[in-house]
This record gives C-alpha cells, sequence and structure tokens, in this order.
C-alpha cells in the first residue's frame, strides 16, 4: 500500500501542472460528460431527486385512488388518459403505479442517488485522492444510470402502460404478456432498464471499491477511514457481487418472455388456454431476485447508516462510540446479508426446514443493527448537540431505523410471517427501515455536504420546517398501516371496498393519505432550498461544520484534483472531538501528534512505541514542573 | 412538474368537496381555487420566515443573541416525545382494537402467543430507546459553557448490549423454529379432510373428495372448457369428487389444504385461521390446520350478526387481484354432513358429454352417482 500511496504522489504533481489547461473545459466536458467525480455526484444527486419526485407523485395518486375509491376526479383523466379513465384510475394502472414506485424509489433514488451521489462525492475526498480510479469509468456509469432512468420513465408511453407485476416482477405473472396488460412491452422496458442499471451499478461499484483500496493518502489506513467511507466502501462490495445475480435472474426471464424456454414456467393454463411450458419454477426466480434484493436493502441502508454516523458524531461534538464495533456491524451485516434472502419467501412453497434456516439468520442479522443503534444513542449521550438540518434528519434516520427495525423482528420469525406476509405490516415496516430511515440518511447527507458540492449554504430554518412536517407525516403515515396489517389488509389492493371485514379501514386510509400529500407538498419547500441555494444562498466557508475530515481541507471552490498543491497526510481517526486538552473541540485529521502534545491519550500510540515514549516523557515532565511550581 | 403535482393535490380535495356530478368535466375553478390555497400557505410561510429574521435581528441590534434555534429545536425534540408517546398508545387502543380477533384454529393460537411475547419484547425496546433518544437530545443540546464527553468506546458495555440481544433473539428464534417446524412439518392423518384448492385469475376453484375421501389426480393438460381444473377420470377416485362454491369446514377437525395455481402466483390467505401459502403453477402445495371456532360463535363473540371468515389471494396476480374471495363457513359435523351430502358432483353432465362418457361409461358413473345417493 506504502508503494502505491508513493506513486499517487507523483501523479498528483503531475496533475497539478496539467491543471492549468483544465480551466478552459467546453460546457460539454464540464458539465455533461464530465469525469470529476463531484459533477458526476452532482449529476446523480439531481437525477435521484428528480426520480424521486416522480416515483413520490406516483405515490400520491395511488394513495388518492386507495382514500377516495368511489370518487370520480376528471382531472385524472385529463392528466393521464386512458389510464383513468371517467375520472378513476384503472386498476390496472394502479398497479403500474405501484410498481414503478417502488421500483423508482429502491433502485434509481435509493441505490443510485444515496450510493451514487455520496460515493461519488465523498471517497475521494475523505480518503485523500485526487480522483476515482477510472473517472470515464465512471461518467460511464452516471449515463448508463440516466439511460436506465429515461427508458423506465418511457414505458409511461406505451399503449398497455408501465410493467405492473409489482416491483419484485414474480413470474409467471411478468412473464406472460397475456396475463396484465403490464407484463407486453412494459416490461420489457423494466427489464432492459433494469439491465443498464446494473451495469451502471456495477461500473461505479468498482470503482469505488479500487479507490478506497489502492488511492488512500499517506498516513489513511483502513482504520483511519471515516464511516461513511467504510459503509460505501461495503455497500459497493455488496452491490458487486449481488447486482450480476439479479441479471442471471432477468437474462433468463427474457427468455422465457421472448425466446420459448421455460425457466420459471410449468403447468400453466392461462384463461383456459394450455400453454407450452413444462419443468420450470417460478420459485427459481424468487431464490435469484432475493439473493440480489436482500442485500438490496442493506445497499439502500448502510450509506445512511454511515452518513448519520458521521453526521451525529460532527453535531454532537463527540467520538462516534464504538467506532470499531461500528465497522464490525457493518462487516457483519455485510456478510450475513447474503444468506437471509429466504425469509422474503417463507409462505412461497419453499420447503418448510428451508424456511427454518433462514429464520435463524434473519435473526442474527438483528444483534449487528442492535450494536448500532445502541452506540448512535451512546454517541449522543453527554454530547454537545448541535441541530443543524443534517442532525436532524441523522436523528429521524436512527427513530425510523428503530422503529422499522423492531417489526423486522416478527416478520423474521416464520411463525409470525405466515400471516404478516404480504399485509399492510410488510408495507408499514419496509417503508419506516429502509424507505423513510434511507431517505432520511440521504437529506441528511445533502444537507451536511451541500456546502461541499455547491460551495453555499442551504437555509438552516426551512430545513428546520422540511425535517419537522416530513418526520411527523411519515410517522402518521406508516404508523397506523401496521394496523391494518395486524388486520390481515393485504397489499398491492386497488380498492378495499369489496370486503367487508376492510372497509373499517377507509377513514384510516382517508387519513394516511392527507399525511402524505402534507408530506408531498413539504418536498417542494426543500426543493425551493436546494435550487435556490445552489445559486444564492450564503457563502460556505471551507469548514462549516467544524469537521475533522479530509473533505474540509479542500478549498471551497471546486478544482479538478480536488486539493491545490500536495495531497494533505493523515495523522489520526477522524473522531477526535472534544477531546479533553486540546484548544478546539475538533481535530482534523491532519493535524499530526506532536502539535496536540496536551491532548494526546496513551490509547492513540497503540502500535507506536515511538510515540508513546514521546507522550511519557511529556507527561513526566508536565508533571515535574507542577511538582516544581 | 410542480404546477402540476400541485393541481393533483388540489384535485385531491377538489373532488372532495363540491358536490359530485356524473359529468366527467374537470372543475377549473375548484382547482384553481386549491392551488391559490396552496400559495397563500407558502406565502404565509415565507412571512413567518421573513418575520422571525425580522426580529432576530432587532434582538442582535439590541446587542441580545437572537432566536437560540438551538434550543428551540430541542424543545420541539422533547416536546414531540410527549406528544409521539401519546400518539403511539392512541393508535395502540383505537387502531389495535380494530386488530383481527382471536386465532380460530389450534396452531393459530400457538402463532398469536408468539406474536404477544414479540410484541411485548420489541415494545420494551421501542419505547426505551425512543425515549432516550429524544431525552437525551434535549439534555445534551448544544452549551458553550460545557464540551462533550470525550468517550470513544467502553469495551464492557458494548458486550452487554451486543450480547444482551443475542440471548434475546436466541429466545425467539428457538421458540419460533420449534413453533414453525411443527405447523408445517404436520403429519397426514387418515381422517384429514382433503380440500382441493385451486387459484386462476381471478376465482378460486374448490374441490372436495367423495365417499372415498380421496381427490383425484389432476393434469393442466386435461382442462378443457368444462373440466376446468383438468381432473384425470381415468382413475376412478375421481368420479365421485364434488364441486363446491363455499368452504365448509367441520369444526375441530384437521383440514388439509391442497394448493395450486393455473396462470400465476395467487396466495391462500385465512387471516382468521392464521393460515397462508402461495399457490404456485406446477408447484402443488399443502397447509394443514384446525378449525377450532364457528362462524356461530366467532359471530357471538364479535357481536357482528354478519361476519363471514375469508379466504382471499394476498399475491399480487393481475388486475381484479383485490377482489378474489370465497367465503369460509365453519360448522358442527353434523351441518357439515347435511351440506356436504347436498354438493353437486365435479363430474357434470357437460363433462361427461366432453369425455364420451355418456354412451361409453354411462353405467359406470350412473353406477357411482347412485352409490353417492345410497351413502348419503
Amino acid at each position: 500500500m506504502s508503494t502505491l500511496a508513493v506513486h499517487d504522489h507523483a501523479g498528483a504533481h503531475h496533475d497539478e501542472h496539467g491543471h492549468e489547461h483544465h480551466h478552459d473545459q467546453s460546457f460539454l466536458s464540464k458539465y455533461v460528460f464530465s469525469m470529476d467525480h463531484k459533477m458526476i455526484a452532482k449529476q446523480f444527486l439531481i437525477t435521484g431527486i428528480t426520480m424521486a419526485v416522480i416515483a413520490m407523485i406516483l405515490s400520491i395518486l395511488f394513495r388518492i385512488q386507495l382514500a377516495y375509491p368511489d370518487k370520480t376526479f376528471p382531472l385524472l383523466t385529463t392528466l393521464l388518459g386512458r389510464f383513468a379513465p371517467n375520472g378513476r384510475i384503472s386498476p390496472d394502472f394502479y398497479l403500474a403505479l405501484v410498481t414503478i414506485h417502488g421500483t423508482i424509489m429502491v433502485f434509481f433514488v435509493l441505490t443510485a442517488g444515496l450510493s451514487g451521489t455520496f460515493a461519488n462525492l465523498l471517497i475521494p475526498l475523505q480518503v485523500g485522492a485526487r480522483d476515482m480510479a477510472s473517472p470515464f469509468m465512471n461518467m460511464l456509469s452516471y449515463w448508463f444510470f440516466f439511460l436506465a432512468s429515461v427508458i423506465m420513465l418511457s414505458s409511461f408511453f406505451v399503449q398497455k402502460g408501465p410493467a405492473s407485476g409489482g416491483w419484485t416482477i414474480y413470474p409467471p405473472l411478468s412473464a406472460l404478456p397475456k396475463a396484465m396488460p403490464g407484463s407486453g412491452e412494459g416490461m420489457t422496458l423494466w427489464l432492459i432498464s433494469m439491465v443498464l442499471f446494473v451495469a451502471s451499478s456495477l461500473m461505479g461499484g468498482i470503482n469505488y471499491v479500487s479507490t478506497v483500496l489502492n488511492m488512500r493518502t499517506k498516513g489513511m489506513d483502513l482504520w483511519k477511514m471515516p464511516l461513511t467511507i467504510w459503509a460505501l466502501f461495503l455497500t459497493a462490495i455488496l452491490g458487486i457481487l449481488a447486482f450480476p445475480v439479479l441479471v442471471a435472474g432477468v437474462v433468463l426471464l427474457i427468455f422465457d418472455r421472448s425466446v420459448g424456454t421455460s425457466f420459471y414456467l410449468s403447468d400453466i393454463v392461462l384463461n383456459g388456454v394450455q400453454q407450452p411450458f413444462e419443468g420450470g419454477s417460478p420459485i427459481l426466480f424468487q431464490h435469484l431476485f432475493w439473493f440480489l434484493g436482500h442485500p438490496e436493502v442493506y445497499i439502500v441502508i448502510m450509506p445512511a447508516m454511515g452518513i448519520s454516523s458521521e453526521v451525529m458524531s460532527v453535531n454532537s461534538r463527540k467520538p462516534i462510540f464504538g467506532y470499531h464495533a461500528m465497522v464490525y456491524s457493518l462487516i457483519g451485516i455485510t456478510v450475513l446479508s447474503f444468506i437471509v434472502w429466504g425469509h422474503h419467501m417463507f409462505v412461497t412453497g419453499m420447503n418448510p426446514f428451508l424456511g427454518g434456516v433462514f429464520m435463524i439468520t434473519t435473526l442474527i442479522i438483528a444483534v449487528p443493527s442492535a450494536v448500532k443503534t445502541f452506540n448512535w444513542l451512546a454517541t449522543l449521550w453527554r454530547g454537545n448537540i448541535r441541530f443543524t438540518p443534517a442532525m436532524l434528519f441523522a436523528i429521524g434516520m436512527v427513530s425510523f431505523f428503530i422503529s422499522g427495525g423492531l417489526t423486522g423482528i416478527f416478520l423474521g420469525n416464520a411463525t409470525l410471517d405466515i400471516n404478516l406476509h404480504d399485509t399492510y405490516f410488510v408495507v408499514a415496516h419496509f417503508h419506516l427501515v429502509m424507505g423513510s430511515a434511507a431517505i432520511f440518511g440521504m437529506l441528511a447527507g445533502v444537507y451536511h455536504w451541500f456546502p461541499k458540492m455547491f460551495g453555499r449554504m442551504m437555509d438552516e430554518k426551512l430545513g428546520y420546517l422540511h425535517f419537522w412536517l416530513t418526520f411527523i407525516c411519515a410517522y402518521l403515515v406508516f404508523f397506523p398501516m401496521h394496523f391494518m396489517g395486524l388486520d390481515g389488509v393485504p397489499r398491492r389492493y386497488y380498492a378495499f371496498t369489496e370486503f367487508a371485514s376492510m372497509q373499517k379501514w377507509l377513514t384510516i386510509n382517508t387519513f394516511v393519505t392527507w399525511a402524505a400529500i402534507i408530506a408531498a407538498l413539504t418536498q417542494f419547500g426543500f426543493l425551493y432550498n436546494f435550487f435556490v441555494s445552489i445559486f444564492k444562498g450564503q457563502k460556505a466557508t471551507q469548514n462549516p461544520w467544524e469537521s475533522n475530515t479530509l473533505e474540509w481541507t479542500t478549498p471551497v471552490e471546486h478544482l479538478h484534483g480536488n486539493w491545490p498543491g500536495e495531497i494533505p497526510t493523515v495523522y489520526r481517526w477522524p473522531y477526535d472531538y472534544s477531546k479533553p486538552g486540546a484548544e478546539e473541540d475538533y481535530i482534523p485529521q491532519t493535524v499530526p501528534y506532536s502539535q496536540t502534545m496536551s491532548s494526546n491519550l496513551p490509547h492513540d500510540f497503540e502500535d507506536n512505541p515511538a510515540g508513546l515514549e514521546e507522550l511519557n516523557k511529556f507527561t513526566s515532565t508536565l508533571k515535574a514542573n507542577e511538582q516544581v511550581k | 412538474m410542480l404546477l402540476g403535482t400541485n393541481l393533483l393535490m388540489a384535485q385531491t380535495a377538489a373532488g372532495a368537496a363540491p358536490g359530485q356530478e356524473e359529468a366527467p368535466k374537470v372543475d377549473w375553478t375548484g382547482i384553481a381555487y386549491y392551488v391559490l390555497i396552496f400559495f397563500l400557505i407558502c406565502l404565509g410561510v415565507a412571512i413567518v420566515g421573513k418575520i422571525l429574521k425580522i426580529y432576530d435581528l432587532t434582538l442582535k441590534m439590541q446587542g441580545k443573541k437572537g432566536i437560540k434555534w438551538n434550543t428551540v429545536m430541542a424543545v420541539i425534540c422533547i416536546v414531540f416525545l410527549f406528544v409521539g408517546l401519546y400518539g403511539a398508545y392512541w393508535s395502540f387502543t383505537e387502531q389495535g382494537s380494530m386488530t383481527l380477533p382471536e386465532a380460530a384454529s389450534a396452531h393459530g393460537v400457538k402463532i398469536d402467543e408468539m406474536f404477544t411475547v414479540t410484541t411485548v419484547l420489541t415494545m420494551i425496546v421501542f419505547f426505551v430507546t425512543q425515549i432516550l433518544l429524544f431525552t437525551f437530545l434535549f439534555q445534551y443540546r448544544h452549551s458553550d459553557k460545557r464540551r462533550a464527553h470525550f468517550l470513544p468506546h467502553n469495551n464492557t458495555i458494548e458486550k452487554v448490549w451486543t450480547i444482551a440481544p443475542a440471548i434475546v433473539l436466541t429466545i425467539l428464534v428457538v421458540f419460533g423454529f420449534f413453533t414453525w417446524q411443527k405447523i408445517m412439518n404436520s403429519e397426514n392423518l387418515k381422517d384429514d379432510i382433503n380440500i382441493d384448492v385451486t387459484g386462476h385469475q381471478f376465482a378460486w376453484e374448490l374441490r372436495y373428495p367423495g365417499k372415498d375421501g380421496v381427490l383425484g389426480p389432476k393434469d393442466f393438460r386435461l382442462v378443457t372448457g368444462a373440466n376446468l381444473l383438468g381432473v384425470n377420470f381415468k382413475k376412478k377416485s375421481s368420479f365421485d369428487d364434488l364441486k363446491v362454491d363455499t368452504m365448509y369446514l367441520p369444526v375441530n377437525k384437521s383440514i388439509r389444504l391442497n394448493i395450486l395455481a393455473q396462470d400465476v402466483i395467487h396466495s391462500v390467505y385465512m387471516p382468521h385461521f392464521r393460515v397462508q401459502l402461495n399457490a404456485v403453477p406446477g408447484l402443488p402445495t399443502f397447509f394443514k390446520f384446525t378449525p377450532t371456532i364457528t362462524t356461530a360463535e366467532m359471530r357471538t363473540k364479535l357481536d357482528d350478526p354478519k361476519f363471514e371468515y375469508t379466504l382471499y389471494c394476498n399475491k399480487i396476480c393481475g388486475g381484479s387481484h383485490y377482489n378474489m374471495q370465497k367465503v369460509v363457513r365453519v360448522v358442527s359435523e353434523a351441518e357439515y354432513q347435511s351440506w356436504l351430502s347436498r354438493q353437486k358432483p365435479y363430474l357434470n353432465d357437460a363433462l361427461r358429454k366432453e369425455l364420451h362418457f355418456a354412451a361409453a361409461n354411462n353405467e359406470q358413473s350412473g353406477a357411482s352417482t347412485n352409490r353417492l345417493a345410497l351413502n348419503n
């Protein structure tokens, strides 16, 4: 590693030399086909936000249907045309809305939007690198993602509408174009889009891993990396190992759909007509899908965990409690997440013995999650807490993670899952634990690193309003859903009018819809704050949050290569906040121990005997001086 | 896009307020009205923001400190904690009472016990952690006078809170594992009542065995307009099978549901009995349970004379997924037998014609029907 670091420095000087020429970049190479990781991060973020707004609007549309199943809204016909005849969303389009909402939120917002933005922005800046290992591949990663987004959205413009078999697209429903309108061209576009998406995700992931492993600055060993980097690094590894399996699953599905193979299909009679498929198994697809699908939820939540850890430490002015435990629990989650996928399939007809095994592994994964939660609480304990909007969102993330995580203990238990599977209990669970928690982690990151991205500050008061309204409304939306699930109300139902037992939930549904509408309207406050602050926000200082990490040692004005001079050397871990004896309540990673003799602790020199000797000498002179006095 | 969404939001309200007329005309004035309200709210927020800013500035001009936003946030945190706790309590009592009644099956009681234990344990953690979270936020809000307590780690306490959840989870896993095995690995008994449940878009087909207690085999290749399930009539056991519309179950008898789907995946969901299993094309599965409470008893218990047990689809299966149900009635053994005797055989006249049984097998099938009639 040391040789690589030296090499990097040699390259650095070269970069600096060439820096003068970078100024006259064309518009196209600066803003569009940019190879600068900071610009690519912004591209990911703004595309991610756009997709999030679209998916949010879709969710409001189907919430309207659930709240007012018997009312007609002529405007819907005006806006949606054939998808909403006579002022009501059609059942098929309702399922399309649910499907595309889920797909966009899980993949395009919380995977690409979250990892894409913060891995691109933070990895080079926080490990001390001039750019990603392969800037060109990084650019490709964004443009594949962009293409995937466009194709996914274009499916709204095909005759029969977008894919509508649920975001999990289980065959045979998704494999038989005659089974539902959305399984026609809409599903084809979905599959193409996802293949491109996985390609994008892989190119990004390989870049993130190689940058973290090979391009850290001098002194930045793995145990000096901020938790954001650890989280993004492990997330990238998860993505690299899990996403190709989805491609395998998708390719076999494409074969079944267009070539006539029977990987997933067998013994099918559709509308009274026998289909020529034999010997396949629909369960096979579920195994392949969830082999990605479960790591995927950790791909979604781990960056949010990393961001929240960092933001909470900075704003509590306290080191993150149990840094090593935090890293080991992330590693534990990464490893375990590969052997729990079967808990999505307890009642699919999978061998019940397998169900028992998956239940054991699933409940084990709750242990590292619990450790993380307790460590966050301990980080706040006796802190000196500053409530920036970023801090509030990080706290919100923790609150949601607890609320949603605990219901996971119900669903991970095969016995309880019998009655809870595919009900609103599940909807409530994952919207809290990976939906709301992850999006709050992402928003925490946006508020925290906005000054780094755009050189300006976002409006704090508007941030406060955004946080509280969103936080309260999210709980109002998802908390009552648990009880609907406990009453056996299934998800993905177009209306609850057909069952006497479900009609009593209509008032709750109306309430939930209005909470969702208020939450959605609140997001326009955020959008206003975000886009206006890019151009008119208060100018940021170099280190506005008085943070220790490396990204705040770069100048406010962006330059290709990040640091104007040499890349700074790192001497200490990133969490020396409120260290007793130090002048300020933070000591950046670039400050050597020799400059902070008064605050050094024996613990800081565990693997450095010379330093420990220095410290002992220093403390003994200090004592001697006192005795003289 | 922003405008479009506003219109949508407004429309929700617009549709709710004015009288509904059948003419699908867009009520643009109504929409404009709601858009206007939204902009007025935005304006209000902006005005309040400006007032606060001016107030803040005047305070500063007077040499005071300005609004202490940090303290304001800390106070909101603690207020949120109390309001949130009350809200959670309210939700638990109000909506919690709307959930499913007690389990109407033998294994369901065990599931409910498991559920209660898990709820108690998780709710303790829920309330303790949320209370700690928001109290810490209030208690340790920023003050210039002090510094945070430098505490990077503490191995003892970290071990404690790794091992404690591990122990609790082990208990849950062990209980869950054995309950699960017991529910899913139930032995097949001789007097199990076999019921065939087949899902297709968008209905359930029910088939009961006749006197022999055995369901005839099925093959999807044999499906025709009259033989919807593709029952194989080369086997004798098929002849006395019954086609049934409502699922009647005798109380306290072991039931074995044989579950299959024809086109896409469906899911047999009977929440009152804590029964659920997917119906997968090409993969026959079964679920065994024993109903313990009759429909009549449940009606008295719930004080709802219209109450019915239901079986419905719980796996997305297409446009009418939301309306794919069967009524289930749990009755006494005597009622069950009398109901059974009134059911028609699966092998009806149309099917007989189709299979050319009319000529060749007339006598045989006639005999079977007679026997059925005699036995009842």
